[in-house]
Parts: structure tokens; C-alpha cells; sequence
């Protein structure tokens, strides 16, 4: 096939004001209002469903949902979860959940943040939810444990309350 | 003994502005591309004034990023300096300082104000000013041709290729495009072409001027390295061209090059066509006061041609090397060849004066 | 001070063109032909022919020296490891500088007889002499050049049919 090439006028092929107009153009983006967010100071509104740092639930009872499995410490490529599960007393509210977590780290400092832990979880207890700004100064304050994750996590209602059917 | 230290001391004073001026025109230029962008720009550090005990500093200017070249250059010298081992050892340590010195050194013949103290506000007033300056920018070429060939691979050796074909061709323009106003002023001198400006309008305002002012800004940014001719960098093409190898400081070494020779084509233009530090309304000789604001005006005209470079490199693309090589030999070569017969017959005719 | 300069500037230049030859690497040669040329720029200007200095660097170490390179860089000439002598080569080297050694002499003895009037250096100078008293070589020049820019163009065109 053959273009036909537009034939240029002599203003088109002058550049000159091709290139006057461009010039305008910058020079009002000068005063034009700006995008940038000044990070620290002003935070960007996450949306919900945002997949950010794993992190830990309770219900609107304000239980812990994970019941020690340890699935995701399985699955978790880098072994970033370490978890040591407990006895639930047999007598208390919810004995018949029979295991919770005693302990429950996560070493960010290896997390990948695939989402396996999340996908795994029976409980729908462990989420990649909105905290994505993980710092520290040390690698000890890295490795975040339960109590953290689950202020991180905060409360997820699960209407089901599959625990109770047994 | 007491001229020797008056030299000594102007000498001082030029670099230390032009240097003063090379370390925040990168900042100014990372601010206005910014704004262009509709961005901030850097806008966090400040120039540290005390140091608390607790670590935190009290800064000046952190709004404005005032801080900011200095942070740059402390990041330049602390970064390793890596020397491939593939390199032309001598030439790759000489290119760096050739690309820079060429620059600096214009920067002896420019006539910066009229007179302060009685001493005359220019380094060294040769009479063969423009063709000195000339000279001594020719010299640009061989540090970025030594780079890009003792660099030993591919991407620098290419880029120090084109540039240098790009330079030497615009080199012509740029010499063609002048004559004409050394023909209307009657002399080589830079100090004369001012005072002349100064007597009569300032050169750009004939109309017969405006195409060489043309040649010689569209050259000027070419012969700098800016876009929309930055082909010797050219990131996309070329990863960087040929300061690929450099790093640390060496790399440091041509950004301000880049930035100094810029300067230098500023100064040039305003010197040529926007009448160096004269203004109407404001006395050509005079007291302390005329002296100073003589300076003044030389830098505002400076600032204010210094941010038209910016504003044209965040405006234009690059153009491509053969449309390059076909403007600057079709095009300007044939047109400041004309222009120079057309200031002739314009001289002729007594129009001038 | 002057004497000095001369001395200095002299000295250098050919040092530095005896080390063009003596260079084993091209790149290196042509850059002490850079110096070479500078120092010869040094000596005019000592005679106060500022005009001829700046155009010496000007044309010379600004573009032609840089095409010199070019072609070194693009040819891709490496260190040469072995000096050979052919005995022809050494032959005509020596008739060539023998007569450019005897050209020199009439040169000099013409010019030191000039020398006593004395000359300004200046561009109008020169442009004055260039249009009057030399205004035929000058002419003729400029059409060698003319023609050796024609025979370019003929060579590097594309055939074309
Ligand atoms: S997101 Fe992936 S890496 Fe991170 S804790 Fe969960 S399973 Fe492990
Ligand atoms: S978070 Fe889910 S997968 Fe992991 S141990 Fe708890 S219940 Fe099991």
C-alpha cells in the first residue's frame, strides 16, 4: 500500500510556530495546580480491597478468627509466619473453637506479599488489607507480632460463624 | 602587583558566580520541569543553619530546596568513582576535565557590566573576542569524543560519534550566523559590540537580526548538548551516550558541562543580541550604583535567556539525527550564508545608524 | 619575559610534534598535534598576530585536528607494535624534508628582511591584505577548496540511473 504523505503547508514546515504553541502550552502547565501529594504529610486515600500487608482479624464479637491451623505458616513461600498455636479452655466462651494462636509473627522483612496466607486460610482470618507502609528501624522490629497484626487488621464481620455449628 | 591581584580577585569572582549559577540552574531546572509537569519538583532540603542535639537540624530555604546542590554534590563525590577495566585509562580521566574547561574559560572574554571602581567588568578584552570565544568552544568536542571513545564499548563510542559530527557542523551556524552583526558593529570586540548596543538599540531589535538570532539560539542549544538536539545523550537510544562508563564525580564532571557551556551560550547570546548589561533609560557611564545595576541587568537578561533553555528542552522532543544533520547543513548553513549578503546590502543602503 | 615565552613555546611545539611521530598510539598522536598547534598559536601570539593564533586553534585543533580523529576512531586503528623502516620510505622522507629545509631558508631570509617594517595583526589588517595585496592566491585558494568539495560530493553520490 502507498500513503499519501500530507502535503505541509509553508507554516507547517517552518516549525516555528508548531513550536510557539508548544511553548505555550508548557509555560501554562507552569501555573497549572499540581498532582503531587506530599507523602508523609498527606496520605493517599486507599481504596477498599486494597491488597497491602498481611495482617490479622477478629470478628464483630471481637474474637481472634484464626484458629492456629497453620496453613499458612505451610504455604507462606519465604516462611515469613511463624505460629504457635494454644488450647482453648474448654469452659470459656468460645471453647469450641478448641485452638488460637499463643503466638503469631510474620517477618516482614521476608514477606512477598503473594497472598497465599490470605487464599489459604479457612478461617478467613488473615487478609492482605490496607497498611502498606511497613518501616522499622530494626529487623527485629520487622517481625511484627500478633498483637500488632491484629490492631493493624482490625474487625472483619463474618456472618457465618462457622465455629459455633459443631 | 596590585593589577595582578585585581585580576586575581575578578577571576575569583567570575568562576565563583558561574559556578554559584551552574549548581542552582540544576535545581531551578528540576523545578520548572517539574512545574511544567505538574509536579513539585524537589522541595524538602533546606541549607542547614545548627544542628540540634537531638540530631534534627534548623535549615534554610527547605521549601525552596535550597539545600538541594549541595546535597548533589556531596551524593557525587561520595559515590564510588568505578574505572572499567576496559578503559583508556589517560583519556577516559582527560575527557571529563575537557568537556569542563572549554566552558569556564568563554567566560574570560564576556563583558559583564560596564565599570565598577574604574576597572572594567570583563576578564580580558581581546580584540578578536568572538572568534576566541569560538576557538575555545571548539575545544567542548574533544572531551566528549575522548569520553565516548576511551569508554572502549559500544553506546559511548557511538554517541561521542554523533555528537561530535553534530558539533562541528553546528560550529559553522553558529560562526556564519554572527558575522553579520560584526559587520553592522565594525569590530571583533565584545566590550565594542555592547557599547555599540548600548549607543544605538540592541541588535536583536533590527528586523534583518532576527533570523541569524535564530541560527545562533537554535545552534547554541546544540552545540550545548540541549534538547532538541541532546543526540550525544539521547537516554532511549544510546543509555546515556558517552558518558555510559562515568560515574561518581567523573559523571558529575559533564552534567555540569553540560550546564556551564549553557551559561556560557547565554551570556554569548545576551552579549550579541540582547545588548549585554545595557538597557534603555539607564545611563551607559556612572557612578557605583550604574556599575552595580549594569551587573544586574546582565544577570537578569542571563536568568531570564537561562530559563528559555529550560522551558524549550521540557517543551520539544528530540529530533532525528539525519533531520538534524539536514537542518543544520540545508537549512541554517544556506540561510545565515544569505543573511550575511543580505546585512551587506542593508549596510549599503545606510540603514544602519 | 617575552624571550622567555618564545623559548618556552618553541621548545614545546616541537616537542610535542616529535612526539606525534614518536606516538605509537594514533589517538595520542593526533592529540600532541593539538598541543603542537597550540603552542604555535603561543608563538603568534608573542609576535601579536592575535587574529592568526585564534584561527590556528579555531581551524585547526577545533575541526580539522577532530575529523582527524574521527577517521583514527572510525577506522579503528590500533597500537602499532612493530616499527618497520622501509629503506624508500626513509629515502623520500629525507629529499622531502631535505627540500622543504631549503624552501624554509628563502622563507625566513624573505621574512626577516620583511620584519624590519612593522605589522599590525589585527583582523582589519589581515582583511585589508587579503583583499588588495593577496586577493589572487586568496581567490584561487578558495577555488581549490571549491573543487576539492565538488570532487567530494561527486564521489560520496549514490549512483543513481
Ligand atoms: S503474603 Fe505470602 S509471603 Fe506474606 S505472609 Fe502471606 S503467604 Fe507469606
Ligand atoms: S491465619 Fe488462617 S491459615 Fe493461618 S493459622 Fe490462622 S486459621 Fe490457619
Amino acid at each position: 500500500m502507498k500513503l499519501e504523505r500530507p502535503k505541509l503547508t509553508l507554516a507547517e514546515r517552518l516549525y516555528l510556530p508548531a513550536i510557539l504553541s508548544g511553548l505555550a502550552l508548557t509555560f501554562s502547565h507552569i501555573f497549572r495546580k499540581k498532582v503531587t501529594l506530599q507523602y508523609p504529610e498527606e496520605k493517599p486515600e486507599i481504596p477498599p480491597g486494597y491488597r497491602g500487608q498481611p495482617v490479622l482479624v477478629k470478628d464483630e464479637e471481637g474474637r481472634v478468627k484464626c484458629v492456629a491451623c497453620q496453613l499458612c505458616e505451610f504455604v507462606c513461600p519465604p516462611r515469613a509466619i511463624t505460629i504457635k498455636p494454644m488450647e482453648y479452655p474448654e469452659n470459656a466462651k468460645y471453647g469450641k473453637v478448641e485452638k488460637i494462636p499463643a503466638e503469631f509473627d510474620i517477618d516482614m522483612l521476608r514477606c512477598i506479599y503473594c497472598g497465599y496466607c490470605e487464599e489459604v486460610c479457612p478461617e478467613q482470618a488473615i487478609f492482605l488489607r490496607g497498611p502498606y507502609s511497613v518501616t522499622g528501624l530494626s529487623r527485629k522490629a520487622m517481625v511484627f507480632n500478633k498483637e500488632k497484626l491484629l490492631e493493624l487488621g482490625g474487625t472483619l464481620p463474618d456472618p457465618i460463624k462457622k465455629w459455633q455449628k459443631k | 602587583m596590585e593589577a595582578i591581584l585585581i585580576h586575581l580577585i575578578k577571576i575569583a569572582c567570575v568562576l565563583g558566580v558561574v559556578l554559584f549559577i551552574c549548581a542552582y540552574i540544576v535545581l531551578v531546572e528540576r523545578r520548572v520541569c517539574a512545574f511544567i509537569q505538574d509536579r513539585l519538583g524537589p522541595n524538602r532540603v533546606g541549607i542547614p543553619l545548627w544542628i540540634r542535639k537531638d540530631g534534627s537540624a534548623i535549615t534554610l530555604g527547605g521549601k525552596w530546596a535550597l539545600g538541594q546542590p549541595l546535597v548533589d554534590a556531596c551524593k557525587s563525590l561520595l559515590k564510588e568513582d568505578f574505572v572499567p577495566a576496559h578503559v583508556n585509562k589517560l583519556y577516559f580521566w582527560l575527557a571529563p576535565m575537557l568537556a569542563m574547561s572549554p566552558a569556564l574559560i568563554v567566560f574570560a572574554v564576556i563583558p559583564f557590566g560596564s565599570k565598577l571602581f574604574g576597572e572594567s567588568m570583563i576578564l580580558a578584552d581581546v580584540n578578536v573576542g568572538i572568534l576566541f570565544v569560538f576557538a575555545i568552544a571548539s575545544f567542548t568536542v574533544y572531551g566528549i569524543m575522548l569520553a565516548g571513545w576511551s569508554s572502549n564499548s559500544k553506546y559511548p563510542f557511538l554517541g561521542g560519534i554523533r555528537s561530535s559530527a553534530q558539533l562541528i557542523s553546528y560550529e559553522i551556524c553558529l560562526g556564519l550566523s554572527v558575522i553579520p552583526l560584526f559587520m553592522q558593529v565594525e569590530s571583533l570586540k565584545l566590550s565594542e559590540v555592547v557599547t555599540w548596543q548600548s549607543n544605538h538599540l540592541w541588535l536583536i531589535c533590527y528586523p534583518w537580526n532576527w533570523l541569524p538570532a535564530l541560527i545562533f539560539l537554535a545552534s547554541s542549544f546544540a552545540e550545548t548538548n540541549r534538547l532538541p538536539f541532546d543526540l550525544p545523550e539521547a537516554e532511549q537510544e544510546l543509555a546515556g551516550g558517552y558518558n555510559v562508563e562515568y560515574s561518581s564525580m567523573k559523571f558529575a564532571m559533564f552534567f555540569m558541562a553540560e550546564y556551564t557551556s549553557m551559561i556560557a551560550a547565554s551570556a554569548l547570546m545576551v552579549t550579541l543580541f540582547l545588548g549585554g548589561w545595557s538597557l534603555p533609560f539607564v545611563p551607559a557611564t556612572g557612578g557605583v550604583l550604574v556599575g552595580l545595576a549594569h551587573i544586574c541587568i546582565f544577570l537578569a537578561k542571563l536568568f531570564a535567556l537561562l530559563f528559555f533553555f529550560i522551558w524549550v528542552r521540557w517543551t520539544l522532543p528530540r529530533f532525528r539525527y539525519d533531520q538534524l544533520m539536514g537542518l543544520g547543513w540545508k537549512v541554517f548553513l544556506p540561510l545565515a550564508l544569505l543573511n550575511v549578503l543580505i546585512v551587506a546590502g542593508v549596510i549599503i543602503l545606510g540603514w544602519v545608524k | 619575559m617575552h624571550d622567555q615565552l618564545f623559548w618556552f613555546f618553541s621548545i614545546a611545539m616541537l616537542l610535542s610534534g616529535l612526539l606525534v611521530i614518536l606516538g605509537r598510539n594514533p589517538v595520542t598522536s593526533a592529540m600532541f598535534l593539538v598541543l603542537s598547534l597550540f603552542f604555535m598559536a603561543g608563538l603568534f601570539v608573542l609576535l601579536e598576530a592575535y587574529f592568526l593564533a585564534i584561527i590556528q586553534i579555531l581551524v585547526y585543533a577545533g575541526a580539522v585536528i577532530v575529523l582527524f580523529l574521527f577517521v583514527i576512531m572510525l577506522l579503528d586503528l590500533k597500537t602499532e607494535n612493530v616499527r618497520q623502516f622501509k629503506r624508500f620510505g626513509v629515502f623520500g622522507a629525507l629529499v622531502v624534508a631535505g627540500a622543504l629545509a631549503w624552501k624554509l631558508t628563502s622563507v625566513v631570509s624573505a621574512v626577516l628582511a620583511a620584519a624590519a617594517k612593522p605589522v599590525v595583526g589585527t583582523t582589519e589588517a589581515m582583511g585589508k591584505l587579503l583583499f588588495t595585496q593577496y586577493l589572487l592566491p586568496f581567490e584561487v585558494t578558495s577555488v581549490l577548496l571549491l573543487i576539492a568539495m565538488v570532487g567530494v560530493v561527486v564521489l560520496s553520490r549514490k549512483e543513481t540511473k
